[in-house]
């Protein structure tokens, strides 16, 4: 009985060492496959607190799951080397002198590609710093400057509201029959921009524009004195030019409880969720620009990074529909030209003949575009999604492309 | 006009009981408590978290803002404000210090709750409509509930024993201390007071506005601006200073919507002027 027990033990003894062994091994043989693979690092530098923070933390999160998924799979090949890629980020708080010293980050850590800033002042800001250390950045501002010859280092990370813009109120006039438009921007740059080219664009389609000039504080908490008086005009259309995500369900709350019908747009991307609690039914009808993940047309890698990401962060957030987008871009390129790891003109190069499938979206594919709008190759192609609001989720109103 | 009127004066409402617990603070302890926005956002989470997401009775969750932001105002004036208080002579150390409270906290809301905008449920549907003005119930309530507020704050100030007590040491500490008054005692609950307040208004209108990490400093600068229109120290002047910024905003929004956004450029530039002329604001200091 006693050696019988001692034997058990020993037995015992010996699976549990053997087990512990093996785990040892297989752990580090794979650590050891991991760490032999080489570091890429990518750059974010964008703005992650503050009233903004939605815009910069989406990207963020993006790159986080999508570079967790690439080195949990083994990393990326890029040429004859394996790299694991890391994501470096800095938060500019929307702030165009820290998003210069993010961008000095970036260079000191030797890093080539950056995602962002978020903002025009922000994505101006940088321009210097980038060309003259060798930087390509990935902004999601639309000044036509940044992306124009003689610049030649950022690339425009979505569709722009001048792109989106006119196809939106074209569709609305047409099959809505929109005549009158209103409207309003926050008092800062981006919207500000936003706004003119829209008022623009509105006018050249021969819409009646009856609100042009009204804005509000962006940290405005009660939009209904804001409201009044642009309700009072009967617009068709109410364009909020370049609306934070924090800020659209409000701007909705108010304008339809001051008793306003008509339709409600924006050309920036915007949360479910955050639509339904801020304003619930009442963003029913909400027209708005979104990215590549509406159901229809949908990939099932689109179906895991979401899953990915809402476990990794605890929900998942609209805009990176968009934003995922970037991240992809870059490795692929890198992929294509394995000489632009640490040389920028050879990315450049690589840009104009660039082609890859497109793992997000259904019978699409990943090119740079921008010809039309900037004379040369400094957007990526994504989606551009026209959405309406209804009852807690986005459905398309329309799929179109930039080219 | 009606509408612009019944705007400002909802929008007044408003802005008096935000600025009502920054007063309070000054008025005991002469600190500028930059992280009052902070308060204000954390109050509207706690409202969020309790109503919005654990689906519990709207008051419940207001009540839970109130105990928390207190608990924490206490926590913070027993072992930040005091000690700094009573080590440091300068002012401006316990406006550091409420500076670095203000960041401290917008760090850790960020972390707990996220980025994102958050709103609730409406707390009563439907909508006010006559012939001149528009106005959602809710507001109705909001604004009447905020109202009551002021009102029972007045109250409890002027009769209750602590009320005196705080009053008489806004007055002047060392005669009120000579008389017997608790420095210490009603210096901790003046302070979780004013943070109370903080916590409360922003479950408050969590319901109307709802709440992000992201706003606490453009409400403690739009508290300040109350707090100077009105005088620094003075709850009479807070309030005045909460109606009469809330009327400028609307009436401004309304008339000088043709010229952009310069209500505010024009609010400020008035300001200016006023504080140059009567550096006390309005009631001025002490409680009057």
């Amino acid at each position: 009985m006693g050696s019988e027990m001692i034997n058990r033990r020993l037995t015992l003894k010996s699976l549990a060492l053997g087990a512990v062994s093996f785990l040892a091994v297989a752990a580090g043989g794979a650590f050891s496959a991991h760490a032999e693979n080489k570091e890429l690092k990518i750059g974010f530098v964008g703005v992650t607190s503050g009233p903004a923070a939605a815009w910069g933390t989406s990207n963020v999160r993006s790159m986080q799951t999508r570079a967790d998924w690439l080195n949990e799979t083994g990393g990326v090949k890029i040429g004859d080397d394996t790299y694991n890629i890391t994501i470096v980020t800095f938060d500019d708080q929307k702030d165009p002198k820290r998003a210069i010293a993010g961008m000095e980050k970036m260079a000191q850590e030797g890093i080539h590609y950056v995602v962002g800033p978020n903002v025009d002042d922000g994505a101006a800001a940088v321009r210097p710093v980038a060309e003259s250390k060798g930087i390509i950045y990935f902004p999601y501002a639309f000044p036509k400057a940044l992306y124009a010859p003689p610049a030649s280092n950022a690339v425009l990370g979505m569709v722009a509201n001048y792109q989106s813009g006119p196809a939106i109120y074209k569709y609305l006039k047409e099959n809505k029959g929109v005549k009158k438009v209103a409207f309003i921007a926050a008092n800062e740059s981006d919207p500000l921009s936003q706004r003119d080219s829209g008022v623009a664009a509105a006018k050249e389609l021969g819409l009646e524009v009856v609100a042009e000039k009204d804005t509000y504080q962006n940290d405005t908490r009660d939009f209904t004195p804001v409201l009044t008086p642009i309700v009072q005009l009967k617009p068709d259309l109410l364009v909020l030019s370049g609306v934070a995500p924090a800020n659209a369900p409000l701007l909705i709350r108010a304008a339809r409880e001051l008793g306003y019908e008509g339709l409600i747009s924006a050309e920036t991307a915007q949360d479910a969720t955050v639509l339904q609690e801020g304003a619930g039914e009442l963003a029913n009808g909400f027209i708005s620009v979104g990215g590549a993940s509406t159901p229809e047309i949908r990939t099932p890698v689109m179906e895991e990074f979401i899953e990915r990401y809402t476990k990794k962060f605890g929900e998942y957030n609209d805009e990176s529909n968009t934003k995922v987008y970037a991240l992809e871009y870059i490795i692929e390129t890198l992929k294509a030209n394995p000489k632009a790891i640490d040389n920028v003109e050879e990315f450049k190069k690589t840009m104009d003949t660039f082609s890859a499938p497109n793992p997000y979206a259904k019978d699409s594919t990943l090119k740079y575009v921008g010809m039309t709008s900037f004379g040369q190759k400094r957007q990526l192609s994504v989606p551009m999604v026209v959405t309406e609001f209804k009852d807690g989720e986005f459905q398309t109103l329309f799929v179109g492309e930039v080219d | 006009m009606e509408q612009v009127i019944a705007n400002g004066l909802y929008l007044g409402a408003q802005y008096a009981l935000i600025a009502l617990g920054l007063t309070l603070i000054f008025a005991l302890m002469n600190v500028l408590n930059f992280a009052h926005g902070q308060m204000y956002v954390l109050g509207g989470f706690v409202t969020y978290s309790v109503y919005g997401q654990l689906k519990l009775p709207f008051v419940v969750a207001l009540i839970c803002s109130g105990v928390t932001l207190a608990v924490i105002g206490a926590l913070l004036e027993k072992f930040l404000f005091r000690p700094v208080i009573r080590r440091s002579k300068r002012e401006e150390s316990t406006m550091l210090l409420a500076a670095a409270t203000a960041f401290f906290l917008d760090a850790v809301i960020l972390l707990l709750f996220g980025e994102k905008q958050r709103g609730v449920p409406k707390i009563i549907s439907g909508v006010f409509i006559s012939d001149r003005v528009i106005l959602p119930y809710d507001r109705i309530v909001v604004g009447v509930v905020a109202i009551l507020m002021i009102a029972a704050f007045m109250l409890f100030m002027q009769y209750s024993k602590p009320g005196r007590a705080m009053r008489a040491l806004a007055q002047d500490r060392v005669a009120a201390q000579l008389m017997g008054v608790k420095v210490e005692r009603y210096s901790l609950i003046g302070f979780a007071l004013g943070a109370m307040l903080a916590g409360v208004v922003g479950g408050l209108l969590v319901s109307i506005t709802g709440v992000n990490s992201g706003i606490g400093g453009p409400i403690s600068i739009k508290a300040f601006l109350m707090v100077m229109i009105g005088g620094a120290g003075v709850v009479g002047g807070a309030i005045a200073g909460g109606f009469i910024l809330g009327m400028m905003e609307s009436v401004g929004l309304t008339v000088l919507r043709e010229y952009g956004d310069v209500t505010y450029l024009v609010i400020f530039a008035l300001l200016m002027i006023f504080l140059s002329i009567r550096p006390h604001g309005l009631m001025g200091k002490p409680w009057g």
